[in-house]
């Protein structure tokens, strides 16, 4: 989500070198400091061996481990895969969802 | 390994899946089934159908902040990853492109390589197909409803079909 593509990048550059603007900070120290989890949802489309593979790719589980948090989403409907700092949940996040599983970044409260 | 994809009131559908060297072989396909294959790209598609988009780009946070972020940076990356893999599966199914009548001796390799480009276009047909129909819980899992009687019944047979040759695949690639 901090990544700049390369549109963004050509559509900035100008002939003319321009005062650079100071952006407002998004992101405050506090709101880093809050602990997120990376949550993955139940979906009946999805393969149980599908979805298993997946949790050992992304995260490197062992294939007990991976298998155990398959059958927390399939039994529960969700089951809590990694916690941890925001940047790393993002990108944890954005690679399930390049897997089609259903994903989502919550603040653990 | 023989599969047979039964229509239990005419016939079966049978195909023939192995492994060969570097590559998954199916042949001796039954021309229903070679049409479902060739339909595996345009089942992807989600134009016309809002719930199938919103599956294919599933908000990330129930945060505001993040999902804007998201679609400005990462579904646009999600886009290309998923155009990408459909475009192998394309490419791949051109093996198809014959004389109808040849298809019982037509065999379509899939590059062991081209493995999670399949994966990933299976996944993304079965989800925009259940999408469109809204399948419930308990279609999804009935594995032997019969007969095809509509476009709905034929939508669970591709769900179920695809879903078949992602097993296939995971089995191979996992050894």
């Amino acid at each position: 989500m901090g990544a700049v593509n390369a549109g963004q990048l050509e559509k900035g550059s100008t002939s003319t070198v321009e005062a650079p603007i100071k952006e407002k900070e998004t992101r405050s120290e506090e709101e880093l400091d809050v602990p997120w989890q990376v949550v993955v949802h139940n979906d009946p489309v999805n393969l149980m061996t599908y979805v298993t593979m997946v949790f050992q790719r992304v995260f490197g589980y062992p294939r007990e481990k991976a298998e155990r948090h398959m059958l927390e989403v399939h039994q529960k409907g969700r089951s809590i895969l990694w916690s941890g700092v925001r940047e790393p949940a993002e990108f944890y996040v954005q690679q399930l969802h390049g897997y089609l599983l259903l994903a989502t970044l919550e603040k653990v409260v | 390994m023989v599969i047979s994809c039964s229509r239990p009131w005419r016939k079966s559908f049978d195909m023939e899946i192995c492994r060969q060297d570097d590559a998954l072989q199916i042949s001796d396909l039954d021309p229903f089934l070679a049409e479902l294959l060739r339909q595996i790209p345009e089942s992807t598609n989600p134009d016309g159908a809002p719930a199938a988009e919103a599956r294919l780009f599933s908000r990330p946070s129930a945060e505001k902040k993040i999902c804007a972020e998201w679609k400005s940076y990462v579904e646009p990356e999600l886009r290309r990853l998923f155009r990408s893999a459909t475009e192998t599966v394309t490419d791949d199914l051109t093996q198809l492109n014959g004389n109808e009548k040849s298809l019982s001796n037509c065999i379509l390799h899939i590059p062991i390589a081209h493995a999670d480009a399949w994966l990933n276009t299976l996944n993304q047909a079965r989800l925009v197909i259940a999408a469109k129909y809204k399948f419930s819980d308990e279609e999804l899992s009935d594995h032997d409803r019969s007969p095809i009687g509509s476009r709905r019944d034929l939508g669970l047979f591709q769900v179920n079909f695809y879903g078949f040759l992602q097993e296939f695949i995971l089995r191979e690639i996992s050894g």
